[in-house]
């Protein structure tokens, strides 16, 4: 498991989740504890030097691992389809990067293609809404599953929001170097989520809950935001 | 033009021409590298329904059609609308065999581009026929030639357009194929999809801005 | 140099504009979604492939299309004219009217034309360009730059378009969409039917026939390409594609992107000044290649595809953050993604650094090009260029320490691990660290967690 630095520090509960579900359904979860970033924020801000390093840390630490299950589209992303950009210019890595792609996961996909499952027994009673991170959605084309994971939930009613396909405006640095615009972004997914009725948004995501969650405590709205993870870990 | 305008003007030339050769590694006369033939999407469907789609299609744009059996039904179909209300008339063949340029308030047989001009800014309707139509999206495709000028269906504030069903095809894909360079045959080829119209404004629809904002079809189905 | 924060900020705040901007944007996409769908258009993601793949050829080829554009365009009887600067392109203009004695024109809507400053330069030497198409005169009547590529007046409203039509126009009030439209329309009718120059742009320009292409709803492209005498289209040199049956692929797709509209109400295929035996049309006319820089995109094979773009304004409509900055906050005509990838390459990246990074990388853009240029890539290795040159320039040294810094972390997990629970002792001064105050004060921020992941499983380790 590559938890996803976001989710080390800011969200362990997510990990803590996926542990829970992995083990239920009879998996051996490991932790490699050398891991620590993908090298995604410094790719989209343009230090792909400082990317490349970062990058080739994860190799060595996930080189063996038969499957690598992440927490989030955006570094599922960041892992299987931009690592070849980041090596482009050494083949070595290059083709280590390109023999570990099949084994990278996003963790909503593990259950549905490789465990085979869409019920993992778990139970969450509330409206809840999806919110369709952006790396996940165009570069991983995930749109149907998570959703049919959270259809086998009990006491789960899914009210789906208009916006469900906006940007949250987190984008990494870019929340930081334009933040009316990443604020604005957000009131607008949040105007959407309370169309809803929902108490709860979920994602397969922790950046854009945790984008999302910001601008909904500043707004002092009675909405949470849980990672798919933790739906599913809820008994 | 003026000769030393000229030596500059080919100096450009060479300039932007020599710049895209060198921008793309590729030598003056080089011929390009393989290209594919254009794909076109042409539906296998029942003719006889062309009809049916082409009204449908303009009338959801706005658009009214008349469908009549002969060339000899056509003027009682637009007599109402032509009541109080002049024309001008393109010297489209089929229009006289429909009688059209025969009524006394359509103007026809204009081959002055200054006439035809003043006629057509003065004129209700503009009547032209059409070189063919276009089921799929309830199109006239329209070639300027001698018989059909290119403001009679611009100018006057309604255009009525009347043509044998055997004009209508089944898309644009399918005019393309029987009319692959249409500049062969036409300093401008047309295509008409319903009224003009404009949304720039708070995106409100608002129908005949500059070119005629009511459009009529009329078909005679036994041509 | 820096983006204009204080705009920027402006428009956010602006209730009334924000609705126009997200209202307007949001009818074009679902507009646009009605006719690309599945049922409606199943053939929608090949036509995409189709397009990119021939906009690549003839990009690829771009010198040999050129050619047998120019000369199929004199077959016909006109006059291609190769401009290498905007400027080149107005002083042809002028000297032809100053030649004729003409000192009126009609435009339709051409963005190139805003591109290289065309009414400007024109008005400058006291030849009057009058715009014909509704939102680009109730532009040109309030001296405003379009708000956007297909509607340029997104942005206003008909109270605006009222105090406009009345300011400029001497008119009473009128505040009905309609008759707005209907005032136009008389005042302009007498401008097409008096000019001598009628000048328009051209969407696509069709190689094999020497012909150009324009596509329009309301009718002013055709009347300035049909009653002066004189037609002048003036077009970037990326426009051209091979043959008129590629229309097949295009035409099925412009539309529908820019408008949700199969077709629009006109598309004219223009090729030369009329035919003997043709009644009405120019007598003369001229087609004005434009480069302005186009060449200099060619060299760059990565972002050459940037060329592909066929001006549907789809990216536009879909991108989050051109719906709240809006038109005006981009350095340039063209705005929205296509403008953030094309405006670094036009004007050299130093030039408006930030631009490349206005962007959270969402992808709603690339999703809906209709040629499938690679948006968020290109934005992507704009932001590496950037980088580079600040490298070299020395320039935002504390950005780049940090990202420095935070790779020589990220491959020492003791360290990282390390720093990162010693975090939440600092955590409290983020809101006060310059870079982050307005990203703090937009948000309650987060929590670092008690107890790391890392920490978590340790223990459980431990304790098993």
């Amino acid at each position: 498991m590559f938890v996803t630095c976001v989710v080390d520090q800011v969200f362990p509960q997510v990990g803590v989740a996926i542990t829970q579900v992995l083990e239920r359904l009879g998996y051996q979860v490991h932790f490699p504890e050398a891991q620590t970033c993908c090298g995604q924020p410094a790719f989209n801000t343009g230090y792909t030097e400082e990317a490349r390093k970062i990058a080739r840390h994860f190799l060595d630490v996930f080189r063996d691992s038969e499957a690598i299950i992440v927490p989030s589209g955006s570094c599922t992303s960041m892992i299987s389809h931009h690592f070849a950009d980041v090596f482009q210019h050494d083949p070595k890595l290059l083709a280590e990067a390109h023999a570990l792609e099949p084994r990278v996961w996003e963790f909503s996909r593990f259950l549905l293609e490789a465990a085979q499952v869409d019920d993992v027994g778990a139970r969450f009673d509330g409206i809840v809404t999806y919110h369709d991170s952006c790396h996940a959605l165009r570069e991983l084309r995930i749109k149907a599953g998570p959703r049919k994971l959270l259809a086998k939930v009990q006491g789960l009613t899914l009210a789906e929001m208009d916006a469900a396909e906006e940007c949250c405006g987190f984008g990494g640095t870019f929340s930081v170097k334009f933040p009316e615009v990443s604020g604005a972004m957000a009131r607008t997914k949040i105007d959407s989520i309370q169309k809803t009725g929902a108490s709860t948004v979920v994602s397969i995501d922790s950046s854009c809950l945790m984008q999302l969650q910001g601008v909904i405590q500043r707004a002092g709205l009675p909405i949470r935001t849980l990672h798919l993870a933790e739906v599913l870990a809820s008994r | 033009m003026v000769g030393g305008a000229e030596r500059l003007i080919v100096t450009a030339r060479e300039q932007i021409l020599g710049g895209v050769r060198k921008a793309l590694s590729r030598t003056a006369g080089q011929p390009p590298l393989f290209e594919t033939a254009p794909t076109l999407r042409i539906p296998r469907s029942d003719r006889n329904l062309y009809v049916d789609l082409f009204v449908q299609k303009l009338e959801n744009l706005g658009g009214k059609s008349f469908r009549v059996r002969d060339t000899a039904a056509v003027v009682p179909a637009i007599a109402e609308l032509l009541v109080q209300k002049s024309a001008v008339a393109s010297n489209s063949p089929f229009l006289r065999k429909c009688g059209v340029t025969g009524l006394a308030q359509v103007h026809a047989g204009f081959t002055d581009r200054e006439e035809l001009k003043e006629a057509c800014a003065a004129a209700d309707f503009g009547i032209t026929s059409v070189d063919y139509a276009l089921a799929a999206t309830g199109t006239f495709v329209m070639l300027s030639s001698h018989s059909e000028a290119r403001l009679v269906s611009l100018l006057p504030p309604a255009h009525i357009a009347i043509f044998p069903r055997s004009l209508l095809l089944a898309n644009l894909d399918e005019l393309l194929s029987i009319l692959p360079r249409p500049a062969d045959q036409t300093s401008s080829m047309v295509l008409i999809t319903g009224p003009s119209r404009t949304a720039d404004i708070e995106q409100i629809l608002v129908r005949g801005v500059h070119g005629p904002g009511e459009v009529y079809a009329v078909i005679v189905e036994n041509e | 140099m820096k983006a204009p924060e204080t705009e920027i900020q402006q428009a956010i705040n602006d209730p009334r504009l924000q609705l126009a901007i997200y209202t307007g944007t949001g009818r074009l996409i679902d507009h646009r979604a009605k006719v690309v769908g599945a049922e409606e258009l199943p053939d929608y993601q090949e036509l995409r492939n189709e397009a990119h793949a021939v906009k690549k050829h003839t990009i690829e080829n771009l010198d040999y299309y050129l050619e047998q554009l120019e000369s199929n365009v004199i077959a016909h009887g006109g006059q291609v004219i190769f401009c290498r600067t905007g400027e080149e392109a107005a002083d042809f203009v002028l000297n032809l009217a100053k030649e004729r004695g003409l000192h009126m024109l009609v435009k339709s809507k051409s963005m190139t034309s805003e591109e290289i400053d065309f009414n400007e330069r024109l008005e400058r030497h006291h030849l009057e360009a009058v715009e014909t198409d509704l939102g680009e005169y109730i532009l040109q009547l309030a001296h405003q730059r379009p708000y956007h590529i297909v509607a340029p007046a997104l942005h206003l409203t008909r109270y605006d378009v009222a105090r406009i039509f009345t300011q400029e126009l001497g008119v009473e009030n009128e505040v009905v969409i309609e008759k707005q439209t209907r005032i136009a329309r008389g005042v302009l009718r007498r401008k097409f039917l008096e000019a001598g120059i009628g000048v328009s742009g051209a969407n696509f320009l069709i190689a094999d026939s020497g012909a150009i292409v324009v596509v329009e709803n309301e009718g002013n492209a055709r009347l300035s390409t049909s009653a002066p005498k004189i037609h002048i289209a003036i077009a970037g040199i990326e426009k051209v594609i091979p043959r008129a049956q590629d229309l097949a692929v295009f035409l099925n797709l412009l539309g529908r992107s820019a408008t949700g509209q199969p077709l629009t109400a006109y598309t004219s295929f223009l090729s030369g000044p009329r035919r003997e035996g043709e009644i009405d049309g120019p007598d003369e006319f001229y087609l004005l290649l434009l480069d302005n820089g186009r060449t200099k995109l060619l060299e760059d094979p990565e972002k050459r595809q940037s060329l592909y773009c066929i001006r549907c304004g789809a990216c536009l409509n879909h991108c989050p953050v051109y719906r709240k900055i809006g038109g005006h906050n981009y350095p340039w005509v063209y705005s929205g993604p296509i403008g953030a990838i094309i405006t670094p390459q036009f004007h050299g990246v130093t030039e408006d650094t930030w631009l490349p990074f206005a962007s959270s990388l969402c992808g709603a853009c690339a999703e809906v090009c209709p040629v499938k240029i690679e948006i968020p890539k290109l934005l992507l290795k704009l932001r590496e260029e950037v980088t580079q040159v600040k490298r070299k320039e020395d320039s935002d040294v504390m950005e780049r320490f940090a990202f420095q810094l935070f790779a020589w972390v990220a491959v020492r997990p003791k360290i990282y691990l390390l720093l990162a629970s010693l975090g939440s002792l600092f955590f409290p001064l983020v809101p006060h660290i310059g870079p982050l105050k307005k990203w703090a004060s937009q948000r309650t921020l987060p929590e670092p967690a008690k107890q790391s992941f890392h920490q978590w499983w340790a223990a459980r380790k431990g304790s098993s």
